[in-house]
């Protein structure tokens, strides 16, 4: 597995599109400081391009990728590996290089400008952290579409369509569910309902380390309680663990039982 | 009649004064010839002045009914046992200075205080450090009177087992100044004063209000800072009041706020800067208020009106990164918003006469949705809710479409 | 070597493999032939894992291969459409299936032989389909597999090419190694191959020599003979 791991990474680095996912991040990481000079507020920016950016690009080229690279997977297939072997090598390389010029492009800027020496590490990690894991919660997603898809235009739609639903729809949904059961306590419904979706539950997680948080506790102590203290903190990334980790069992699952 | 009253007073008193010391300082300490300051009080004449010397003196409610200074030099301490009031002073023209009270009674029916004064006028009590009392210095129908310098620090966590401390009940002409109020009730609480003003107080760290204003008219203050307080400054039911140049900072927590304004008329509301509030001023029932030169930086919400207010005009503030810049939660609105500075502004300056060409909306649709539903706050920043405010931008359905700021500043106003 | 049982499969409505059975013995070159759809790679991935049977027993040197994996260290495939990830140089790809295999590989006299030495360090995106092909047929040749799958295996060659392939194949044979051949080209099949393997409609239609095709079919030449096996069946 490392060596396809290894090789797809290799591959991909070198592409194009890393150099341009890299490249964005980098220009994004000067300009959103050279704009602001201040480091937290430039964490607020971010989180909100990261917890929308990193899905969609996760999903993107997830597809595009082992759409693209479907004939050496035919290849990988006919040599000596297990066909787990060869699926969960790619996805993670692909994740692995998408999340490498996450990592790398905001981190040069962030640490030309101090991010190291100030207060603000722990959130700009954890911004990384959970922009890392949405990156492998969606490339994982969508080589799931891509495995039960064999029509490119379907299974890039379905992509965008999940894409376009945990980022907006869902959120939608939520909220209006909200307004209408209004006369309800709604605390552990509205919980539980942003822990599922791994693109709220990372921007709540982010909203929690920044100073927002209070604003969170004006509806109850529920939050503060539950997303406030070090359970709470745990239970989330737990959860986006699990986020990562089911869709690469039902790949699993799927790549073993599909003719190629 | 008063100079009757006088020459009364110098008759008896005059050749007991003149028998018992021709000096007007009384030192107290263990091996000075006075060694309680009760026997000090019992000695002195009026208008003397007592020197409490280094040293720990045990002083349970101790009555000053003439008119005197009580001055601790370094360390002198009172010491008042844990049982009742340290200090009462019942007479005018009482001077109390230098002193550390420790020890102040606690209770659950009575207010016992460090430092207690009732019915008093030209009274000072100044430099003085209170350590952990329940009630610091109360203060009770008295007039014309400064309270200045003063440390009052304690370590409460709930509400019900703590004082406030500075405490002012029916007063007038009072000066409370350059105080470090912090672990209290209230750092401040002033109920039916008048003429007051408060300046250069530092109140933080209290478990409800920096300062509490409640039917007090004609009052200021000015240039106090208000850090981490459950609630930065309540004024409530009140007349005439100038706030100027006061700091209300991370005033964080549930329902907290840097300001509110309940029932009040006819203030001003001039140059403050609120940083990192819950809600930066939470208004309720005011009206004719004129908000101007103040700064809103990174608070959940800069300004959140709750019905019924009236001819308010809020100009030349900035606002700035706030997550709301402001929220109502009625349709109506009676208020004027004109040439403020927002940092969310997104319009264009074409003439470049520094006023933005595109009207403003400082009211957001999801600040209307959070007001109805709080639980949806949870949505703050995601991408639906930022769409939603988009479409309510450019055609508004919900939020009143009269809250406009016609002329937005682009550049952030400066004032020195 | 290759024992096939009642092999069906069916992808979506259409029935690919319709009860196939059939054996081939260790050494030489059989063609597997048959018309578009017939079946031939479906049958060919069979044996190579790469599509599961709904029905019926694959065996490889007397081993069920279902499920299985590491029995396809000696197997080399060449696959119908050579395609690489873009990014990789010829010289990594080589190294990287090497590195899978772990086993002795004789690429350097490959390369020359196939006149690959000036592209080794060339990214594979910028190779032309003949050169991705001949890439494709050091892979496969460069390891001492009992067996070899060859799907198409002169799509985009160039004549001088083929006739290295050829030659290729000739030797492979020679060592006693046994090939699996598809191919539209007859005049390789006459030229290489010691069996027939003819498909018709997810069926075995017959399995023999070329001679013996010629003979029962009654042509000259097995273009024709095929040739005539469709126009009858039509």
């Amino acid at each position: 597995m490392l060596k396809i791991l290894k090789y797809t990474f290799a591959d991909l680095i070198r592409s194009r599109w890393s150099y341009v996912y890299l490249a964005f991040y980098l220009i994004l990481g000067f300009v959103l400081l050279f704009l602001n000079n201040d480091l937290s507020k430039a964490v607020i920016t971010l989180m909100n391009i990261i917890v929308v950016l990193t899905p969609m690009i996760g999903t993107i080229f997830g597809i595009m990728y082992f759409y693209s690279a479907r004939e050496f997977t035919e290849l990988l297939l006919a040599q000596p590996l297990k066909r787990s072997t060869i699926f969960i090598g790619q996805y993670l390389g692909i994740a692995m290089s998408l999340s490498f010029s996450l990592l790398v492009g905001l981190g040069i800027p962030f640490l030309v400008y101090g991010v190291a020496l100030s207060s603000q590490i722990w959130d700009f990690g954890l911004l990384l952290v959970v922009g890392a894991f949405l990156t492998f919660i969606f490339v994982a997603l969508s080589v799931n579409i891509a495995l039960r898809n064999e029509n490119k235009v379907k299974g890039f739609g379905y992509a965008i369509l999940l894409w376009l639903f945990m980022a907006v729809i869902y959120d939608g949904l939520f909220l209006i569910s909200l307004m209408m059961f209004d006369d309800y306590p709604l605390d552990k419904f509205s919980l539980v309902v942003s822990v599922l979706n791994p693109v709220d539950l990372s921007r709540i997680l982010i909203l929690l380390k920044l100073d927002i948080s209070a604003l969170l506790g004006y509806t109850g102590a529920l939050f503060q309680n539950f997303f406030g203290n070090g359970w709470g903190m745990l239970i989330s990334l737990s959860m986006l663990a699990l986020w990562s980790f089911l869709p690469v069992r039902l790949l699993i699952r799927t790549a073993r039982r599909k003719d190629f | 009649m008063r100079l009757r009253y006088l020459a009364i007073v110098h008759f008896l008193i005059l050749p007991f004064f003149v028998w018992a010391s021709p000096v007007t300082t009384i030192p107290v300490c263990t091996s000075c010839e006075v060694q309680t300051i009760s026997r000090a009080l019992v000695l002195a004449a009026p208008h003397d002045t007592i020197v409490v010397r280094e040293g720990t003196h045990e002083s349970i409610a101790l009555e000053i009914k003439k008119p005197i200074t009580l001055m601790g030099e370094s360390g002198a301490v009172l010491d008042g046992q844990n049982e009742s009031y340290i200090l009462m002073v019942l007479s005018d023209s009482v001077h109390i200075s230098g002193l550390t009270l420790i020890n102040a009674g606690r209770s659950y029916t009575k207010d016992y205080a460090a430092i207690y004064l009732s019915r008093t006028r030209h009274f000072s009590i100044v430099n003085n450090t209170i350590k952990d009392p329940f009630f610091g210095i109360l203060i009770e129908k008295s007039h014309n009177g400064i309270v200045k310098d003063n440390v009052v620090i304690s370590n409460r966590v709930r509400e019900d087992d703590s004082g406030n401390g500075v405490h002012a009940w029916h007063c007038s002409n009072l000066t409370i100044q350059n105080n470090e109020l912090s672990g209290l009730r209230d750092g401040i609480y002033l109920e039916f004063v008048k003429e007051s003003s408060i300046e250069d107080n530092n109140s933080h760290n209290n478990i409800r209000y920096g300062l509490h204003f409640m039917f007090s008219n004609h009052d200021k203050y000015l240039r106090n800072t208000f850090r981490e307080n459950g609630a930065g400054v309540a004024v409530m039911f009140s007349k005439f009041i100038e706030m100027r140049e006061n700091h209300f900072v991370q005033n964080w927590g549930t329902a907290s706020y840097g300001l509110l304004l309940k029932e009040i008329y006819d203030a001003e509301v001039e140059g403050n800067v609120f940083s990192e509030n819950t809600i930066g001023i939470f208004i309720e029932g005011s009206t004719r208020i004129n908000y101007t030169g103040n700064d809103f930086g990174r608070n959940g919400w800069a300004i959140k009106v709750s019905g019924g207010c009236y001819l308010n005009i809020f100009s030349g503030n900035n606002f700035m990164s706030n997550s709301f810049d402001v929220s109502y939660n009625t349709k109506m609105n009676d208020n004027r918003f004109e040439s403020n500075y927002w940092s969310s502004y997104s319009g264009y300056d074409i003439d470049k006469d520094g006023v933005g060409d595109v009207p403003y909306r400082p009211v957001k649709l999801f600040s209307y949705i959070v007001n109805k539903t709080p639980e949806s706050i949870i949505l703050l920043r995601s991408l639906f809710v930022d769409m939603i405010n988009f479409s309510e931008k450019v055609s508004p359905v919900f939020t009143p479409d009269d809250l406009i700021d016609n002329t937005p500043a682009m550049k952030r106003l400066r004032y020195d | 070597m290759i024992r096939i049982e009642n092999l069906h499969k069916q992808f979506g409505k259409l029935k690919v493999l319709d009860g196939v059975t059939f054996q081939v013995q260790s050494g030489g070159v059989v063609a597997v032939l048959g018309p578009n759809g017939s079946g031939k790679t479906t049958i060919l991935k069979t044996i190579l894992g790469m599509v599961l049977p709904d029905e019926g027993e694959a065996c490889f040197q007397d081993k069920s291969i279902l499920k299985q994996w590491d029995y396809r260290n000696d197997i080399g495939y060449l696959p119908q459409i050579a395609r690489f990830p873009e990014n990789l140089t010829v010289q990594e790809l080589i190294d990287m299936v090497k590195n899978i295999r772990s086993v002795e590989a004789n690429e350097e006299a490959l390369i020359q032989r196939f006149g690959l030495t000036g592209s080794l360090n060339k990214k594979l995106s910028n190779l032309s389909g003949g050169t991705k092909q001949k890439v494709n047929i050091v892979l496969t040749f460069m390891f001492d597999s009992p067996l070899l799958i060859l799907d198409e295996p002169t799509a985009g060659l160039d004549p001088v090419s083929l006739i290295q392939l050829k030659q290729l194949i000739k030797e492979e044979r020679e060592k006693g190694k046994s090939l699996l051949v598809t191919t539209h080209m007859m005049s390789l099949v006459e030229e290489l191959s010691d069996e027939i393997i003819f498909l018709l409609e997810g069926k075995i239609y017959f399995q023999g020599t070329v001679g013996q095709l010629l003979e029962r079919t009654d042509q000259v030449n097995l273009e024709h003979a095929i040739a005539k096996i469709l126009e009858n069946h039509a």
